[in-house]
């Protein structure tokens, strides 16, 4: 395994190192086998699957309204990311329109998932990099917004809240008021980790020209998301391919060209702000009243009441939650902005009322590749450094 | 599915000019636009669609192969590309036979294409030739059988 590298003493040979699957720094089971020169990263290679749990192949065993209890659990960390793009391609393949006040309340979920995600990457990553206090207080700040989504769904992360055409359940009625309140306290909380970390020498010290990863690079081992933004692509799916009403909303797509952790660090904070203001317009856009989901007799499910009171509700009711539903036979891929990047989910029905196959494209997954082009010829300290900058949720890269 | 040979997308038409044999087949579906491509053309057309300065696919957002068991061709693998610049999304399909499930690999296109085609290996047990590195990725090492093939049980023990 070992092989003989020059230095500056003369030949030496290199020193295997495995870290993890058990590793603090790697956010779940990632396991990296480095080959070390001293304290110098020769060659870089990640081990994955010890989290593989089948997610694809249990899929194809169940109804299409059964899978989405399964998106929740592939980034656990942003469920609402997951489920709005597996029903995006349900959606395409059964050509439902979904409501107005529906895809609102959808793109201001999406955008609290982004943020609650965004801080918990903050936390972990400056406790990686040895900054305890900034991780108190995101965790705090993401605990506002999980009870929000708590409020809403039961749940406070395996929400399962969007549901093929629309919403689980009505939202409770003083519910955009809980979320104003937080997305206003919000921006001061981030200006609180801001004045801890951004001039902070050591977090410079630890992210300034560590892991750099230039833009044709990024693109070549398929990027998306931070990682590529902060290397100066300004490629943002909910830009190039607005889904659910995103071209109605206003922001920035923001970038970096350092292309180093610190670049990476600025773009995540940044689309916190972003984020925030795409909510604040979704507070003003949400219709207090209207349908929260399509209408589709025989695939989307009767509202309450006409299930309670008509006979022809009842029988859709009994039919779609025994049987399911049968889109068209054909393929879709449906591409969202996860806060990690592009999240393509791919569904293949035959006709049937189970899908004949589901992809996720994770992007954790293939941010993942990068590793060995970040890590390389560093320090292995770095290492740590560029694990957390790529935000990798491993219960994603698994599936 | 519906499907239909006309030449309204001018991806596909640039294709076809530069090579007829290329292009199999046409599919639209829900506004997306599947061409598919002979196994033999693959990996020139790759090298074609992400290098023309007027195409630009230069990221190859995912590989998915699907299994159409007891069907032949029994597998068709799905390559989704992006031209980022141009805002456009073109995906390519190779059907390919169950008893010979080898592809020319397009990692020397797209590097990315690595875990991709190990992904592709590991749970359907088809061989990219030419890829660098191909070993399972998601299972064990000393696993038997490929998870997401359709003859492969969704329960039981190993």
């Amino acid at each position: 395994m070992t092989t003989t590298v020059e230095t500056a003493i003369g030949p030496a040979q290199t020193m295997v190192l495995n870290m993890g699957p058990q590793h603090p720094s790697t956010h779940g089971v990632l396991r990296v086998i480095l080959e070390m020169d001293g304290e110098i990263v020769v060659k870089a290679q990640p081990v994955i699957g010890y989290l593989h749990t089948g997610i694809e192949k249990s899929c194809e065993a169940k109804t299409y309204s059964q899978v989405i209890t399964l998106t929740d659990r592939i980034d656990y960390l942003a469920p609402l990311s997951n489920n709005l793009g597996y029903c995006l391609a349900v959606e395409k393949i059964l050509g439902v329109e979904v409501p107005k006040r529906a895809q609102y309340i959808r793109v201001l979920l999406a955008e609290l998932t982004r943020c609650a995600s965004h801080l918990v990457w903050l936390g972990t990553h400056a406790i990686d990099l040895g900054a305890m206090t900034v991780f108190l207080y995101t965790f705090r700040e993401r605990e506002e917004i999980l009870k929000i989504f708590e409020y809403l769904s039961g749940q406070r992360m395996m929400t399962s809240y969007f549901r093929v055409g629309g919403l689980a359940l009505e939202p409770p009625a003083d519910w955009l008021d809980r979320v104003r309140r937080v997305v206003n306290n919000l921006p001061g909380h981030i200006d609180e980790y801001e004045d801890l970390l951004t001039k902070n020498k050591i977090w410079l010290g630890r992210t300034v020209g560590v892991g750099t990863m230039s833009a044709a690079d990024a693109i070549a081992i398929g990027c998306t998301g931070p990682l590529l933004r902060a290397s100066g692509v300004a490629y943002d799916v909910r830009k190039a391919f607005p889904y659910s009403s995103y071209d109605e909303f206003d922001f920035n797509i923001q970038t970096q060209t350092a292309g180093d952790c610190y670049a990476r660090y600025q773009v995540r904070v940044a689309e916190i702000r972003e984020s925030i203001k795409i909510v604040k317009q979704a507070i003003e856009k949400v219709p207090a009243e209207g349908p929260f989901r399509a209408e589709l007799p025989g695939i989307i499910p009767p509202s309450r009441e006409e299930m309670k009171t008509s006979i022809e509700g009842l029988i859709y009711h009994f039919k779609i939650f025994t049987e399911g539903f049968t889109p068209p036979p054909g393929e879709v891929y449906q591409a969202i902005e996860s806060p990690r990047g592009e999240l393509g989910v791919f569904v293949k029905s035959d006709g049937s009322a189970k899908p004949a196959r589901v992809k996720f494209r994770t992007p954790s997954f293939v941010n993942l590749q990068s590793l060995p082009m970040l890590a390389e010829g560093r320090m292995i300290a770095d290492v740590v450094a560029c694990i957390g900058t790529t935000d990798i949720v491993l219960g994603e890269v698994d599936r | 599915m519906e499907s239909q040979d006309t030449d309204k997308n001018p991806v596909v038409q640039k294709l076809r000019d530069w090579d007829a044999g290329a292009v199999s087949e046409v599919i639209e579906f829900r506004g997306e636009t599947t061409v598919v491509v002979p196994r033999e053309h693959l990996r020139r057309a790759c090298e074609y669609l992400a290098t023309e300065p007027s195409l630009r696919f230069s990221l190859l957002a995912d590989i998915t192969p699907t299994d159409r068991f007891p069907m032949e061709p029994r597998f068709e693998i799905n390559y989704h590309l992006v031209s980022m610049d141009r805002r456009e999304r073109i995906r390519l399909k190779v059907r390919i036979p169950g008893n010979d499930p080898v592809m020319p690999s397009v990692t020397s296109v797209w590097p990315t294409a690595n875990w991709h085609e190990r992904e592709s290996f590991d749970l359907f047990g088809i061989r990219f030739e030419g890829h660098p590195d191909l070993r399972r990725i998601l299972m064990p090492d000393d696993w038997e059988g490929h998870p997401l093939r359709k003859d492969y049980p969704t329960e039981g023990y190993q």
